[in-house]
Order: structure tokens, then C-alpha cells, then sequence
């Protein structure tokens, strides 16, 4: 750690917070942090209620735990398989290249431009707010493989021109062991520093999709929270503590996957440079 | 030679975008439990205590018409395109009965056009000056300033920033309206300052963070171009700092940008569909919005597929613009 800049440091700093606050802190409280009337509505922040409680009668602090840590599954689910298969599509096209590679490219690059909000808004009106999170998470691994294809591609086109490459190729190694052992060690960092971002984009897409009312609505996450929060008028009657506590959490979060990001980056260009 | 082969690869894209876009609309509904049609009709008859049964009966016809349930699975997949890309007909709205929806959408996507175009561009521009700078000025203290805000500003999702400015700007310090009204007709004065006023908010919530979004990358392009040999070249020949900024190092890192606004279409368009929801601009945001409230199917399916079309479309003639701006594409 001791090389790690300000921004990777204060990223990690961020967001230990918020995952001890939704993965460590959810274990000491009994109850269904979702359930209506469990406590008096609309109290103000108070040393029983760190952040008040709901028009619905939820402890809002408890709710906002399960909510981030709802939504850092849905991000991390998505992420991982996104980028894994991004990155095998990127690299098996840029290696391979001709018909395989022109093929990856066509998709990748129609499946970056297709709109995806639209799509899962229509997914979401027909499942009336009440598709599952793993149903939500598999349409944005859809949507979400095609930018680190992009990228490994492009970074595999100029490692495929290596002499340790031609060695490989030339013992008789497979492409597909190639990719695994000889590639992948190099495209390790961008694709860590991409699954980052992944997180990013799949928390914001699905609390995007939440804030109108689209996600799971019964579930927990950072966008139902503001749903519930819109939905019962909490910024009109001066709730603030309920509607305020989920967004800064999102824009604050964000921040922090987004320092984690670049300064990772930052650290591992450093770490090449040795 | 190459402009073709550029222009050919760019079509096929588009083509395949525009047919992966729409299949995927055409099966969604198709892989769901329930059935949409007798779902919706459900909910119909729920909602009105009586309903002729001979008019459900009609009801049913018109629905399974406009989401293509006749005939095999492939006649209602070459039906669906062929209704939505030559005949553009996706029957009449079931919440405003009978104007069809076709029409409803092509008066709302002059407002949402109004407003994607504005910010885009503004953002970009805006975004591209303040990247550059940032870029070749690195060690400068304001470019670290500048690109700080600009990496506060950028992760942080329209929806978020459109919630903070309607909380700031229309309840702490009420300035603007708390959603998008538009009053008056034509071009007159008072119409023109409700569209200011009511177009604002919305805009700028898509602003700030595209503006954060382009310093970034335009930063990133440009401090990499500043150490290419020909900048360096260039400042041994004597040339000014500012030439070299705008003649060197402004066409090249544009040109990605050109590219890279191309590709992000799409998300900036997600962007927008909420921010518009949450501000309830006129726009198809809102009318796809309105289309979920009130469960009518053909709006959402009308609304959804043209959007498709409509950033396919987009990112094409961005794409398209692209070798006319870049004269290695052109001239090899």
C-alpha cells in the first residue's frame, strides 16, 4: 500500500465504508429492514434512529444498509461477468483476427449503441416492477460485455505481434490457452480497472431504472429507495433525511468506484513503469 | 478505397443495430411468465366495473394486432418489422384514445431532440475546451482544479444530479419551476421565457455531467498528444504555445472525441429519458413514462422502438460526419 496515490487511497478509504456499511452492519440487525409500520412513521434523525424513519415506517439508516448492499451485488454480479466475457470475446477477436474478429467487432459495436434503458424500461412495464434483481442483473451483463471487448481487442491486436506470442503459437499452444496464460496476465490490470467500472454502470442503470419505478420494487436497492422516497412526497413535506440519504450515498459511491478506478490505474502504469 | 470500406462497415453496423434492437424488443415480452395481452386486459376489466364482453373481444383483436400475436412466431417477427420500420404504425394510444400513437410521439421527439442536441453539444464543447487545456497544461494548479471538479462531477448518474438541482434550485431556493410547464404558442415573448425557464433545470442537470465526462477524456487524449514528437518538433520550431495548442493538439484529440460522442449516444440518450421523467419535460421520457402509468402498451412499444431507431440513427450520422472531418480517412 505503500505506493498507492492519493486517488486509489481515498477510493478504497470510501468505499470500505460503505461496504462495512452494507455487508458488516445489516448482520446486527434483527428484523427485515424493508418491513412497513415495524417502527413510528416520519421521526427525525434521533440517537434511536440515526436517519429518521420513513413515511412507510422503516428505519431509514437500517434500509439504506440493505440497500447499498443490494446494490453492490447487483453491481459486482454484473461487473464480473461482463467483464469476463468482454474480455474473452476482445481478446479471441483481436487474436484471432479476419472473419472471427470482424464479426466480434459488428456486435460489440451495435450492442454499444443500442439504447438499453428503453429495452429494460419495456422489461420492467411488463413485469410490473417486480422482476427479480438476478433478471435485471442478466439484462445489463447484456448490455454491459461489449466496452472492455472493445478495449482488450485493441490491446490484443498489438500484443499478438510479441516475440513471447510467436513462441507460443509456434510450440503449439492453443488460442485459447494463450489468451488464459500468456494474455491475460497483461490485460489484468485494465480488466480490474474496468470491472470497477462495471460496478459503476450497473448500480447507476439499475437505480436509473428503480428511481422510476421499473427494478424491484419490493427489494431494497439505492433506486427503490428514492421511488419510495418520490413516490410518498419526502422532498414536497421536508423529509430530507429519507430521500437525501440514498442519493448522497449513490453520488458518494460513485465518487469512490471512480477514484478506485483512475487511481488504480494511475498505480499499475507506475508499477509497469519499474 | 477506404472511405468505402468505412462507410460499408458503418452501414452494416447501423443495419445490425437497428435489427438487434428491435428483435430484442420483439422477444422481451415473448419470454415472459405472464401474458401481456391478457394481463393488460385484466387489468382493464378491473379497473371499469362493467365491460361488454364483445368490446373485450375487440380489445383482444387490436392487442394481439399491435403486438404482432398473429400467425407463426416468424410472420409476427417480419410483421413487427415490417410495421415498424415501413409503415411506422403502432396502432392508437389506449390512453388517449384514439389519437394514434404514432403522433403522439412525433410531438414529442422535436422536445427531447431540442434538448439531447443543446446539451450534447454545449457539453461536449464546453468539455473539449476545459480537457484541452487540463491536458496541456497539466502542472498548471487550475487544471487540477478544473479536472478535480470534473471527476466529482462525472461518475454521478443524470437522475442524481436532476434529484440535487430540483432540490436545490426548486425547493431551498425556489428559482425555477418544480416540473417543466410551457405555456403560450408560436413565437411570442412569454413563450419563449417558459421555454427558458422550463428547459433549464433539465438541461443543465445533463450538462454538468457530460461536461465531466468529456474534460476527462479530452484531458487524458490531449496530455498524451503533447508528448508526441511532432509537439515537440513544433516547439523547437518556435511556434507559439497557443498554435500548437489549436493548430497540434486540438484536431487530433478531437477527432477520438468525435468517435467516442458516436458511441456514447446511447447511454447520454438513457440519460436523458430519466432526467426527462423526473423533471416531466414533454418529451418521450415522459411519454414512455406516461405510457407505463397508464398501461398502454402500444405507447410503450412505439415509444421504445423509435427511440432505438432514433440513437441508431444519430450515431450513423455522427459516424458518417466523421471521415468528412478527418482527412486520413478521406484521402487514402
Amino acid at each position: 500500500m505503500k505506493n498507492w496515490n492519493v486517488r486509489l487511497k481515498a477510493g478504497v478509504a470510501i468505499l470500505a465504508v460503505f461496504l462495512i456499511l452494507g455487508f458488516v452492519f445489516p448482520l446486527f440487525h434483527p428484523g427485515n429492514p424493508i418491513d412497513w409500520s415495524a417502527y413510528p412513521k416520519n421521526l427525525k434523525p434521533s440517537a434511536a434512529h440515526w436517519f429518521g424513519t420513513t413515511n412507510l415506517g422503516q428505519d431509514t439508516f437500517w434500509l439504506l444498509a440493505k440497500s447499498i448492499q443490494n446494490s453492490f451485488i447487483i453491481g459486482i454480479l454484473v461487473a464480473f461477468f461482463a467483464t469476463v466475457i468482454g474480455a474473452l470475446l476482445g481478446l479471441l477477436a483481436g487474436f484471432k483476427g479476419g472473419f472471427v474478429d470482424r464479426l466480434i467487432t459488428l456486435f460489440t459495436d451495435s450492442f454499444i449503441v443500442i439504447p438499453s434503458l428503453p429495452i429494460l424500461i419495456l422489461l420492467g412495464t411488463l413485469l410490473k416492477g417486480r422482476a427479480s434483481l438476478l433478471y435485471i442483473a442478466l439484462i445489463l451483463i447484456v448490455f454491459n460485455w461489449p466496452w472492455p471487448a472493445r478495449q482488450l481487442r485493441a490491446m490484443a491486436l498489438s500484443l499478438r505481434e510479441r516475440d513471447f506470442i510467436h513462441t507460443a503459437l509456434f510450440s503449439g499452444m492453443s488460442t485459447f490457452s494463450i489468451i488464459v496464460k500468456e494474455i491475460f496476465p497483461f490485460v489484468a490490470g485494465w480488466s480490474l480497472a474496468n470491472f470497477v467500472n462495471t460496478i459503476l454502470v450497473a448500480i447507476g442503470s439499475e437505480s436509473g431504472l428503480a428511481v422510476i419505478g421499473m427494478s424491484s420494487n419490493e427489494k431494497a436497492t439505492l433506486g427503490t429507495m428514492i421511488y419510495w422516497a418520490n413516490q410518498h412526497q419526502a422532498m414536497l413535506a421536508g423529509r430530507w433525511w429519507w430521500i437525501g440519504s440514498p442519493v448522497i450515498a449513490i453520488a458518494l459511491i460513485f465518487i469512490a468506484l471512480f477514484l478506485t478506478m483512475t487511481g488504480y490505474q494511475q498505480y499499475s502504469a507506475l508499477r509497469r513503469g519499474k | 478505397m477506404d472511405f468505402y470500406k468505412f462507410l460499408l462497415s458503418r452501414i452494416l453496423t447501423f443495419v445490425l443495430v437497428v435489427f438487434i434492437g428491435i428483435t430484442a424488443v420483439f422477444f422481451v415480452p415473448r419470454f415472459l411468465p405472464s401474458d401481456p395481452v391478457e394481463a393488460m386486459i385484466g387489468q382493464l376489466t378491473s379497473k371499469s366495473a362493467f365491460m361488454d364482453p364483445k368490446a373485450i373481444e375487440t380489445m383482444r383483436t387490436t392487442l394481439n394486432e399491435s403486438f404482432g400475436l398473429q400467425g407463426s412466431l416468424l410472420q409476427q417477427y417480419f410483421g413487427f418489422f415490417k410495421r415498424v420500420l415501413i409503415t411506422h404504425d403502432f396502432g392508437p394510444s389506449l390512453a388517449n384514445y384514439p389519437a394514434p400513437v404514432g403522433e403522439l410521439i412525433g410531438r414529442a421527439l422535436p422536445w427531447t431532440m431540442g434538448l439531447l442536441l443543446t446539451s450534447t453539444i454545449i457539453s461536449w464543447a464546453i468539455g473539449n475546451v476545459v480537457g484541452l487545456l487540463a491536458g496541456f497544461r497539466k502542472e498548471k494548479a487550475y487544471s487540477k482544479l478544473l479536472e478535480a471538479i470534473s471527476i466529482a462531477l462525472y461518475p454521478i448518474p443524470y437522475y442524481i444530479f436532476a434529484l440535487v438541482l430540483i432540490m436545490v434550485f426548486a425547493y431551498i431556493v425556489p428559482i425555477f419551476p418544480l416540473s417543466s410547464t410551457f405555456q403560450g404558442d408560436g413565437f411570442t415573448w412569454e413563450r419563449i421565457k417558459s421555454l427558458v425557464v422550463g428547459s433549464t433545470l433539465p438541461a443543465l442537470s445533463m450538462i454538468l455531467v457530460g461536461t465531466g465526462w468529456w474534460v476527462i477524456s479530452m484531458k487524458t487524449l490531449s496530455a498524451g498528444i503533447a508528448e508526441e514528437d511532432y509537439v515537440h518538433f513544433a516547439r523547437l520550431k518556435g511556434l507559439k504555445e497557443r498554435k500548437i495548442m489549436s493548430r497540434y493538439v486540438l484536431p487530433n484529440a478531437a477527432l477520438p472525441q468525435v468517435t467516442m460522442l458516436a458511441l456514447q449516444l446511447g447511454t447520454i440518450f438513457n440519460g436523458a429519458l430519466v432526467t426527462e421523467i423526473l423533471f416531466g419535460y414533454p418529451g418521450v421520457g415522459t411519454l414512455i413514462y406516461t405510457g407505463i402509468l397508464q398501461a398502454d402498451y402500444n405507447l410503450i412499444m412505439g415509444t421504445i422502438t423509435i427511440s432505438i431507431l432514433a440513437v441508431a440513427g444519430a450515431t450513423f450520422v455522427v459516424d458518417f460526419l466523421y471521415p468528412f472531418l478527418d482527412p486520413r480517412v478521406r484521402y487514402k
